[in-house]
C-alpha cells in the first residue's frame, strides 16, 4: 500500500523537475519580461499590476492542480489564491491591494475637475459642510444647502419646472468626471425630447442624497434628479448613483424615491443609466409619484 | 444628585448621570453627533474624574431607559444575582477599576462578581481605563463555550471564515472557505453573509456549508447571518445550522428597528436548541456595533458605549457561543478614525468579558473612514494580546459583497505566531490531520494556503 506521505513526496518531486524546466512557476515578482539591463545601471520600467492579468494570476507557490486553482479563483472576485510570504502577503498581492485602496482613498478626498463643470455650464454651491471631515461627521449638514447656496440658487434657477437635475460629489467626485461626459447629455436631450421644461443644472459640493429635499423647497419641481459620487469599494471609486423623487418635501425620505445605482463603465453603462433615469422620470410624472408609492401604484395599473 | 468637581480651579458639573456618563467617554464622533460628548478635553477629564467617585448603586437604579418602558432593561436587571450585587453596590465605580486590574484579583474573583454588574457600571468602569488597561483587564477574563468545539481558552485565537460573494454564488463561496480552511481560518464558524435573505437561498447555503463539514469532518459549525426568523423557518424545515445568528441594539427602540424583540430571540433560543446540528451548549451568535442605537434614533439620550454593553447584557440571557462587535463597519460619523475604532474595539471586548459573554471582534473600517489595513492589523495585535477569542478571515481582508475591509485568512496565523496562540483545540488536531498545521512550532505547514487540496 502506498502512503499519503510517499504521494506527496511523488508530487512534489514531479512539481520540483517541473519548476526547473520552467512550467507552473508561480512568479512573485511582475519584473520577468524585462531582460536585465547593464549591471551599473538601475532601470526599472515595471508593467501596471492593476490589470486584470496581475489580478486573476496565481500567487500560490507550488500548487498541485494548477488548472484547478484557476478554475477556483475564477468562481469569485474575492482575493484568493493569493499564496503567502511565513504567515503573511507575497509582494505583488500586497501591492495591488495598496493600489486599490489608495485609489479610494483619492477619490474620497478628491476635488471636482472645474474644467469639467465649465464644460457642462454647472456653477457650484455648497451644503452647509464647510470642509470634507465635517462633511463626514455630520450628515444631516450635507442636505442643507448653506445660506450662501439658497441666495444663488433663488437668483439663477427657473422656478417650477418639470424636472430639475443637478450633480454632486457625494462620497466620490471621481465618480462624477468618470460618469458626467456620458450620462449627463443623454438624460438632459431625453427630457427635452419628451418635451418637458428642464431646471436650471448646477453642481453641489459636499452633497448627500437627502438634499433632493432642500433643493426643491427653492425651485419647486415636479420631479428633482441628482447625480451623486457612491462611498468608493476597494479599488473602484468610479461609481456613482441617480436619485430622483417625484416632488421632493421637507420630510421625504428613501421611501419616497428611486434610484439607480452602480453606474459605471463595467456596472450600469453610464449611457444605459442615462435612458432608465428618463424612462423613470417619465412614469413618475405620469403616475404623480415616486419610490414605494410608485411601484404600487404601477402593481396596481398591471393588475 | 450633585455631581461637581473643580480642575484648576474652574468648576464641572454635571446635571446627571446620563450626561455624566457621556462626557466620560473617549472622544467619538458618534458622541458629538448624538450631542453628549464633552466640549473639550478638561471636561472629559473632569467627567471621568467625578465618575470614579460614582457608586455602583446609582448606576443600577439609573438605567438607560426605564425598567417598565423598555425590554433590554428588564432583561439586564432581572438577571442581576442580589447576593453578587450586595457585594458591590456601594464601591464606587473607581474601586472597581482598581481591584480589577489588582494582581490579587483572579478570574475566579471577577466571575464571583459579575452577576451583579450591571452594563451601565462595566460600560462606567471602562470608561476609566486607558487602552492597556483594557488590554491587561480583559486578559484576565476567560469565557469558555462549547458548540462543535471548544471556545476561549486560555493561549488560543480562533477564526472565523466568511467567505462572502457579490452574488452568492455556492461555487464562489466554497472556493473562498477552501482557501480559509487552507489557512486554518475556520475554527470559530464558517459564517456567510447572504445578499439574497429569502429562505430559499438561506436553505441552500446552509446545505452547501454543512456538506462541506461533513466531507472533510472539520470540527466547526456553520451559520448563515440572515434575519433570525429566516434561520428559525429554515431550521424548522430541516436545514442544518450550527449556530443561529442575529445583530442586536441596546434598547427596546433599537431592536424594533432591527426587526427583533426579546421574545423572538427567546423563541429562536429555543429552535437552536432543538434543531442546531451541534452538541452544543452554546448555540447562539450575535453582532453588535457602536452607534447601532443612535442610527435608529433608539439611543435615549446616552453614550453609544453604554447602549453597545447593553447589547452585550441581552446577549447573555442566550449563552451565546460567541459575539463579537463589526467595530469600524458603521462609518465615520460614529467612530471617525483608526484612533476612534481601535477604542472602541479595545472597549468593547474588555465590556463583554466582564459581562460574562464569548467575545470576538471584527476589527474593519469602510472605504470613508480615516482608517486602513494597517490600523486593523493594529488593533487585532492588541485584542489578541487582550485574550480576545476569535477575528474575521475575509481572503485578503476585502470582502466584495458588504464592501469593507476586515481581518484576512493571513492574520490569524500571524498572530498564533507572533502571540504564540493555538487554534481552538479540536480544530487544531483537525489542522495536524490535514497536515496543515506543525502544532510544536505553532507554524502553518508549507502545505498550506493552497485550496486545491479540497478539490478531490
Amino acid at each position: 500500500m502506498i502512503t499519503q506521505q510517499q504521494i506527496d513526496a511523488i508530487i512534489d518531486a514531479v512539481i520540483a523537475e517541473l519548476q526547473r524546466q520552467g512550467v507552473g512557476n508561480e512568479r512573485g515578482s511582475a519584473l520577468h519580461a524585462i531582460a536585465p539591463s547593464h549591471a551599473s545601471e538601475l532601470n526599472l520600467d515595471l508593467p501596471d499590476i492593476t490589470t486584470s492579468e496581475y489580478r486573476t494570476r496565481s500567487y500560490v507557490e507550488n500548487t498541485r492542480k494548477p488548472d484547478v486553482l484557476r478554475a477556483l479563483m475564477s468562481t469569485t472576485p474575492s482575493r484568493i489564491g493569493i499564496g503567502h510570504a511565513g504567515p503573511r502577503y507575497r509582494n505583488i498581492p500586497q501591492f495591488i491591494f495598496l493600489a486599490d485602496h489608495a485609489v479610494t482613498q483619492d477619490a474620497l478626498f478628491k476635488e471636482i475637475d472645474p474644467a469639467l463643470l465649465q464644460q457642462f455650464n454647472l456653477f457650484q454651491v455648497q451644503t452647509q459642510a464647510s470642509n470634507r471631515q465635517e462633511y463626514l461627521l455630520r450628515p444631516d449638514l450635507g442636505r442643507k444647502l448653506s445660506d450662501a447656496a439658497r441666495k444663488t440658487l433663488q437668483e439663477k434657477c427657473v422656478k417650477n419646472p418639470d424636472v430639475q437635475l443637478y450633480v454632486s460629489d457625494g462620497l466620490s467626485a471621481a465618480a462624477i468626471e468618470h460618469n458626467l461626459r456620458d450620462i449627463f447629455p443623454v438624460i438632459q436631450q431625453g427630457l427635452q425630447q419628451a418635451g418637458l421644461k428642464m431646471g436650471t443644472p448646477f453642481y453641489v459640493k459636499y452633497g448627500r442624497v437627502g438634499l433632493l429635499n432642500d433643493v426643491n423647497s427653492i425651485v419647486d419641481a415636479k420631479v428633482v434628479v441628482t447625480l451623486i459620487g457612491e462611498r468608493p469599494g476597494l479599488g473602484r471609486a468610479e461609481a456613482a448613483s441617480v436619485y430622483m423623487g417625484y416632488r421632493p418635501q421637507p420630510d421625504s425620505s428613501d421611501a419616497d424615491r428611486d434610484v439607480v445605482c452602480n453606474i459605471f463603465n463595467g456596472g450600469t453603462n453610464p449611457l444605459e443609466a442615462g435612458a432608465y433615469v428618463v424612462e423613470y422620470i417619465k412614469r413618475m410624472l405620469k403616475h404623480q409619484a415616486s419610490g414605494i408609492k410608485l411601484k404600487l401604484i404601477e402593481q396596481g395599473a398591471s393588475k | 444628585m450633585l455631581l461637581r468637581t473643580k480642575l484648576f480651579g474652574k468648576t464641572y458639573e454635571f446635571r446627571d448621570l446620563r450626561e455624566l456618563m457621556g462626557k466620560a467617554n473617549e472622544d467619538k464622533s458618534g458622541d458629538h453627533l448624538a450631542g453628549v460628548a464633552a466640549s473639550s478635553a478638561i471636561e472629559r477629564a473632569a467627567a471621568k474624574y467625578v465618575l470614579s467617585e460614582a457608586p455602583l448603586w446609582a448606576l443600577y437604579e439609573n438605567p438607560v431607559a426605564p425598567y417598565d418602558q423598555d425590554e433590554v432593561t428588564r432583561v439586564i436587571m432581572d438577571a442581576v444575582d442580589q447576593n453578587a450585587y450586595v457585594q458591590i453596590k456601594t464601591w464606587t465605580v473607581g474601586q472597581l477599576r482598581e481591584w480589577i486590574l489588582d494582581n490579587k484579583t483572579t478570574n475566579d474573583d471577577i466571575k464571583k462578581i459579575q452577576n451583579g454588574l450591571t452594563s451601565e457600571m462595566i460600560a462606567a468602569v471602562a470608561k476609566l481605563m486607558s487602552n492597556m488597561d483594557l488590554v491587561l483587564a480583559a486578559s484576565k477574563i476567560r469565557v469558555v463555550t462549547h458548540a462543535n468545539n471548544t471556545m476561549g481558552e486560555m493561549g488560543r485565537l480562533a477564526s472565523r471564515n466568511q467567505p462572502n460573494h457579490p452574488t452568492d454564488d455556492p461555487d464562489g463561496i466554497r472556493a473562498e472557505i477552501y482557501e480559509g480552511l487552507s489557512y486554518g481560518s475556520g475554527d470559530s464558524v464558517i459564517g456567510i453573509n447572504p445578499v439574497d435573505d429569502s429562505l430559499a437561498s438561506v436553505q441552500r447555503l446552509l446545505e452547501m456549508s454543512y456538506k462541506v463539514i461533513q466531507n472533510w469532518k472539520i470540527p466547526t459549525q456553520n451559520c448563515v447571518l440572515a434575519h433570525v426568523t429566516t434561520q428559525m423557518e429554515a431550521m424548522k424545515r430541516g436545514s442544518p445550522a450550527g449556530l443561529v445568528f442575529q445583530s442586536l441594539a441596546g434598547s427596546q427602540k433599537g431592536n424594533e428597528s432591527f426587526g427583533i424583540s426579546v421574545g423572538m430571540l427567546d423563541e429562536a433560543y429555543e429552535i437552536a436548541k432543538k434543531y442546531s446540528v451541534v452538541p452544543g451548549p452554546n448555540y447562539m451568535y450575535f453582532e453588535t456595533g457602536e452607534g447601532a442605537e443612535l442610527s435608529a434614533d433608539a439611543h435615549h439620550g446616552w453614550d453609544q458605549l453604554t447602549l453597545e454593553v447593553r447589547c452585550y447584557g441581552l446577549a447573555k440571557r442566550y449563552a451565546p457561543f460567541q459575539v463579537n462587535s463589526v467595530v469600524g463597519f458603521i462609518g465615520p460619523e460614529y467612530l471617525y478614525d483608526a484612533r476612534q475604532i481601535t477604542r472602541a474595539g479595545l472597549e468593547d471586548h474588555f465590556c463583554a468579558k466582564l459581562t460574562g459573554i464569548s467575545m470576538g471582534c471584527d476589527a474593519c473600517y469602510t472605504n470613508h473612514a480615516r482608517a486602513d489595513q494597517n490600523s486593523l492589523e493594529n488593533l487585532s495585535i492588541l485584542l489578541a494580546a487582550a485574550g480576545c477569542n476569535y477575528f474575521m478571515g475575509v481572503p485578503m481582508g476585502d470582502d466584495p459583497m458588504l464592501s469593507y475591509q476586515s481581518n484576512s485568512f493571513h492574520d490569524a496565523p500571524s498572530l498564533r505566531q507572533i502571540l504564540k496562540l493555538r487554534p481552538l483545540p479540536e480544530f487544531e488536531n483537525w489542522l495536524v490531520e490535514m497536515g496543515l498545521w506543525d502544532a510544536e512550532k505553532l507554524l502553518l505547514t508549507d502545505k498550506a494556503g493552497d485550496p486545491t487540496m479540497f478539490v478531490r
